[in-house]
């Protein structure tokens, strides 16, 4: 067993197992720390199979944004998860079946997939070839080289939303009260009190 | 080789550095300082653009590996999109600054629209079409929705956002399917894949492409959008939404059913004889129960859309050459008649009810007279221009053997001729009641006058137009 097979295994398996205690974790955060650890990992494994690239992109944005902005949400929102707990236990049943009709499916796939005519099966998956562009610049060169005007385009579609979004949301209010941190600390003690000599008895 | 490409697609790289621009210097300048400036800068900038186009353009090209096609069609299509966003937005100026809706960020999303026009019309590939599509489609429905505290313009923009969306996900499912069987998303390896016996799969993409384009066009059955979104956003919007980018989606339609689908003619005639018939007797017959005017143009512009495909729908040269001229036509009384509607207001509140118009030629004998001309050129009432748009489609029809959809077309007509008259009835012979009393400025009454002079003088010649049509369609259909 080569290294590479060894690194595969033990990648494997802490995919496995992270995606198997994401489900079970009792506490929201661990489940989105275990799901961060799945992604990583399957990021390990697409390197190991010569994608560079989608293992980039998945611990990006993947782990760089989704994952976090699952954190947050789940650290942020009150949400009852002892009642969702519950909830899910209602519907194992079901859940189960489900999915054992998809690992069905799957096995028919993979069966037609081995067994089909005219298939060929690799040992492993290939990497680039020798002398080729790695994937990232192969991309790069597409994208920013043949397909150069759709990318710009894609990048005035998405000014469009971001002017939209501010366009139809943001309101200057005026009937709020903003604090002026220049106007706090200029505050003149002098000006701000005023001192009144009140006679006994006398009163305002 | 990069730079013959920057070349080609100068006009729309100078729009986007525009916008860009337009956009930083407005944010710096603080609030809609420079708002009516941008509006200004943005119509001389789309004339110019216009102007260049139409001067300088020779020849077709492509750029960037074929997705992206500069030929006489598609700069025709170009040049009628900029000069009618010019005119609406010269036109619609002093509506949006009365109204206080004249934010710096409106002639920007118009001309990031009118960058996504001019891509549509120039694409060579499912994806370039797709991104112009939605680069226009997006920045419209934001300006639908302008007018932000106004319950019937944000349901407008709601509205036309998600039957939009809905919409783009059909074509976008057109376009995968006609990917998958044709193994290419260029249009010039589509129409070799299709050959002259297309594949039942490449037909359901050719389907599904058809009725996104028709969701854009607004043609029936996918009109359900057009009457709400017309009534509900501000109507310099409405009149946009009429002009400019019905004659992008329209010419984008033209090319994709000629230069991706021209060898399986017979499939796609059927589907835009229909969308024709539909849309002609649909827009004739809904306009009739109608009391407010832009709900009346939503109904009129449905109508004019069947017509349009009606051109298409022949399948040859003269049938995309009439589509153009309708087109040209049909932009032009659209403008007049919303520089009309843009005006009329009571107590400086804008109405839109047609009763409003009743005795409006004794108060206004000019500009009745004007919108008389508009009126019965929108009927297509024999002097004027906008019978000779109607009669060239009808007899591309004819000549391309759909004798039947022409027959429909003439009954539709005077079906719809109803409505337009009811107007230019009450305009001269309603009962006065409390009439409108906005006055006109002078840039909507140049607008209104000059679209009605147009629809009395073009019959002389149709100002060389025919000629340029011909052109852009000998290099569309080959």
């Amino acid at each position: 067993m080569g290294i590479a097979d060894f690194t595969f295994y033990v990648f494997a398996l802490v995919v496995i197992a992270a995606g198997f205690f994401t489900v079970v974790s009792r506490n929201p955060v661990h489940s989105v720390l275990w799901l961060i650890l799945a992604f990583l990992t399957s990021a390990g494994l697409f390197v190991l199979m010569g994608a560079e690239f989608v293992a980039m992109l998945l611990i990006i944005v993947y782990v760089g944004a989704v994952a976090v902005l699952f954190l947050f949400v789940v650290m942020m929102l009150d949400v009852d998860f002892a009642e969702l707990k519950a909830e899910m236990a209602r519907y194992v049943p079901l859940a189960g079946l489900i999915g054992l009709v998809l690992l069905m499916q799957l096995g028919l796939a993979y069966g037609t997939w081995v067994t089909g005519e005219g298939v060929e099966l690799l040992d492993a998956p290939q990497g680039t070839p020798e002398g080729a562009a790695h994937n990232t610049a192969a991309l790069g060169a597409l994208i920013y080289d043949r397909y150069w005007l759709l990318f710009q385009m894609a990048g005035l579609i998405l000014l469009v939303a971001m002017v939209g979004a501010i366009l139809l949301t943001l309101r200057h209010r005026t009937d709020i009260k903003r604090q002026d941190v220049l106007a706090q600390l200029y505050r003149d003690p002098k000006k701000a009190m005023e001192l009144k000599d009140v006679k006994s008895g006398q009163g305002l | 080789m990069i730079s013959t490409d920057l070349s080609i697609i100068a006009p729309e790289i100078l729009l986007a550095v525009f916008a860009m621009a337009g956009l930083v210097g407005a944010v710096y300048s603080g609030r809609d300082a420079l708002s009516q400036l941008l509006t200004w800068a943005a119509a001389l900038l789309f004339v110019a653009a216009a102007l260049y186009i139409g001067l300088t353009g020779e020849g077709t090209h492509t750029a960037f590996g074929g997705i992206f096609v500069d030929d006489a069609f598609s700069r025709f299509a170009k040049v009628a999109v900029l000069l009618s966003a010019a005119a609406v937005l010269i036109i619609s100026q002093d509506y949006l600054s009365r109204s206080d809706l004249l934010r710096f960020e409106y002639p920007i999303l118009v001309t990031l629209a009118v960058i996504g026009m001019m891509v549509m019309v120039s694409a060579g590939d499912l994806m370039t079409l797709y991104m112009g599509l939605e680069l226009q489609s997006l920045a419209l429905y934001v300006v639908a929705a302008l007018r932000r505290d106004n319950a019937r313009s944000t349901e407008a923009g709601l509205k036309y956002f998600v039957l939009g969306a809905l919409s783009s996900g059909l074509l976008l499912y057109g376009a995968s399917l006609t990917y998958g069987y044709a193994g290419t998303t260029e249009f010039a390896g589509i129409i070799e894949a299709a050959g002259a016996d297309a594949s039942i799969g490449l037909i359901f993409g050719l389907v599904f492409l058809c009725a996104g384009f028709a969701f854009k066009v607004s043609a029936a059955p996918f009109h359900m959008w057009t009457p709400d979104v017309y009534e509900g956003s501000p109507t310099p919007v409405t009149a946009l939404f009429a002009t400019a980018p019905k004659v992008a989606a329209m010419a984008l339609f033209a090319r994709v059913v000629h230069d991706a689908f021209g060898g399986v003619v017979g499939d796609w005639q059927q589907i835009l004889a229909f969308l024709a018939v539909v849309s002609m007797f649909l827009g004739a017959i809904a306009a009739i129960g109608q009391r407010d005017i832009k709900r009346l143009m939503a109904y009129s512009s449905i109508s004019h859309m069947g017509y349009a495909l009606m051109g298409l729908s022949a399948g040859t040269a003269q049938g995309v050459e009439s589509m153009l001229v309708y087109m040209a036509i049909y932009v032009v009384m659209n403008i007049g008649t919303f520089a009309f509607i843009l005006s009329m207001s009571r107590d400086g509140r804008h109405v839109t009810e047609i009763d409003a118009l009743n005795g409006f030629a004794t108060k206004e004998p000019l500009k009745a007279l004007a919108i008389l001309c508009l009126m019965f050129s929108l009927a297509g009432v024999p002097p004027l221009l906008g019978f000779f748009g109607k009669y060239a489609v009808l007899l591309a029809a004819v000549d391309a053997g759909l004798g039947w959809l022409a027959v429909a077309g003439v009954v539709a007509s005077v079906i719809g001729a109803f409505y337009y008259l009811r107007i230019v009835y009450y305009m001269y012979f309603g009962e006065e009641t409390e009439g409108l009393d906005g006055r006109m400025t002078t840039l909507p009454w140049l607008g209104l006058v000059a679209s009605a002079v147009i629809m009395l003088v073009g019959i002389v010649n149709l100002f060389g137009i025919e000629g340029l049509a011909e052109a852009a369609a000998a290099t569309l259909v080959r």
